[in-house]
């Protein structure tokens, strides 16, 4: 058997690719995922999408893509329950305080309309917040969430529909490679022969990078999260403790759903922790009482996909064929359409688009990398 | 014209054709018909309706029960308000 391209990995990512690639009239496409569709990150995520970032590249990506979310429902024919109502940076000390400052400027600088505010004008936002310590925060109304699964789900129907072979439950076990091409992959028991392999792996995406002997610069890192029982809603934004790395929101069916950073080593571990509960726990209930009394009713994790710069690796590499779309470091649901459109287009006319660029496999080679502050959670 | 409906979740309001329309579409795991369709997630946690759908998609798709298996629960944390579990981490 033999197809034009072989995605590994059906979380958004993969799907994304995979439907922007049908849309261009690539025909014979195949998306492999191990186990159900978004039982990756995509399906443990937050959900959040931002245009409030630290460095060039990702402002210009994430804002590219935003623009595609406002649209993404119509597109797909399919609610993904997007709803804008921005993006509240906390700063409770000088260094996170100076990082939104700088952030807020570049981020005008290129057309996001970011904007810094004192303590007072973040209470106007959300009343319920305690702004005791305080140095003040940023806001972007455009910013948003939206419904994990059915972007997922959004993009694989439309997949099937325009004649992707969408194979849930196939592992990929190895990439051909000859003569620095790719040739093909190893799926079951099955090859199959491919012009493209995206690695689409997500947090798994360095044992691909093996697979093709390649060294991977990924490494994957457990990211904890939890919802509450649905509360009447009253939390517009997403609100977003830069100095504790909390964050949280209130999703459109009530759930306060929010995770805090705990430093954990590279594993692919995704065990529940007591001690994610309780540093979440004394965080929020000490910048918003008002939920004090919620109780939490779930929890869960979810691997981040590490880079040593916190930006994600898009694009070719030295074997031929082997497209990366991996390394999303935390931030890769905001990111999916843009970057599916963007692996598309490399793939089906050869056309590497600019915005794509930066995030080249091939940086670190050359060691000399800004690396992306605004990774949360 | 109302067709009559066979409701298999009461929980979510999910009928017998909801289900078949979903695992048609792809949907033909129960990890993923769970979530597609919202059976089973409501106040029963599916202790009323999983066997329905278990049935239901054994024979859409023609695999054995076995093989379909039992969707995995959460570790369930007993629902536990915030301040509890804050008050712990000062207590110690
Ligand atoms: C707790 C948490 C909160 C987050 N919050 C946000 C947020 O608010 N906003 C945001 O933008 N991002 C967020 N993220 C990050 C986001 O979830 C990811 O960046 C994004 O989902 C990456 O999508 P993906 O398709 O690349 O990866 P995944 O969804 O992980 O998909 C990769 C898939 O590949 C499959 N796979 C792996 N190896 C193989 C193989 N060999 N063969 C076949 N299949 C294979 C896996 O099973 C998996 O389903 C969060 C992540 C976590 C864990």
């Amino acid at each position: 058997m033999k197809a034009d391209v072989v995605v590994i990995g059906g979380g958004v990512i993969g799907l994304s690719t995979a439907y922007y690639l049908a849309k261009s009239g690539v025909e014979k496409i195949i998306v492999a995922e191990k186990k159900y569709l978004g039982s990756g990150a995509s399906g443990r995520c937050a959900g959040g999408i931002r245009e409030q970032f630290s460095s060039k590249p990702s402002i210009r990506l994430a804002k590219k893509s935003l623009d595609m979310y406002e649209r993404l429902s119509d597109e797909l024919n399919f609610n993904i329950l997007f709803r804008q109502g921005g993006y509240l940076f906390l700063a409770f000390d000088e260094e996170s305080m100076e990082e939104l400052e700088r952030d807020v400027k570049l981020q005008n600088s290129l057309n996001v309309d970011s904007v810094l505010l004192e303590p007072e004008e973040v209470k106007e936002i959300v009343p319920e917040l305690n702004i005791d310590g305080l140095l003040g925060g940023s806001f972007n109304m455009r910013d948003g969430i939206a419904f994990p699964f059915p972007v997922v789900w959004g993009f694989a129907r439309k997949c099937r529909k325009m004649g992707v072979e969408i194979r849930d439950f196939s592992e990929v076990s190895d990439i051909l490679v000859r003569d620095g091409t790719v040739r093909g992959v190893k799926l079951g028991n099955e090859i199959i022969g491919a012009d493209f392999v995206v690695n689409a792996a997500g947090g798994w995406s360095s044992q691909v990078y093996h697979m093709a002997g390649l060294e991977p610069y990924n490494k994957p890192v457990k990211h904890e999260i939890l919802a509450t029982e649905p509360m009447k809603p009253f939390l517009e934004p997403m609100v977003i403790d830069l100095t504790a790395g909390l964050y949280f929101n209130q999703s459109m069916r009530g759930e306060i759903i929010g995770g805090i950073g705990i430093p954990e080593s590279p594993s692919y571990q995704m065990g529940s922790s007591l001690e994610f509960l309780e540093a979440f726990a004394s965080r929020v209930t000490k910048l918003m009482p008002k939920l004090k009394g919620v109780k939490v009713l779930r929890q869960w994790a979810g691997l981040y996909d590490m880079t040593p710069d916190s930006l994600p690796i898009l694009g070719e590499t030295e074997i031929e064929g082997f497209i990366q779309a991996n390394g999303f470091s935390g931030h890769g649901f905001m990111l999916a359409p843009i970057v599916g459109k963007l692996i598309a287009k490399l793939i089906a006319t050869g056309e590497s688009d600019p915005l794509l660029e930066p995030f080249k496999y091939d940086r670190f080679k050359e060691m000399d990398v800004e690396p992306e502050h605004m990774v949360v959670g | 014209m109302v067709k009559s409906k066979k409701i298999v979740c009461r929980c979510e309001d999910v009928t017998e054709e909801d289900i078949l329309h979903a695992i048609e579409e792809g949907f033909s795991d129960l990890e993923s018909l769970k979530r597609y369709t919202g059976i089973s997630t409501g106040p029963c946690q599916g202790k009323s309706c999983m066997l329905h759908v278990i049935r239901i998609l054994s024979m859409a798709t023609r695999k054995d029960v076995n093989e379909i298996g039992i969707t995995t629960q959460r570790p369930p944390v007993n629902p536990v308000p915030l301040y509890i579990l804050a008050g712990e981490k000062d207590e110690s």
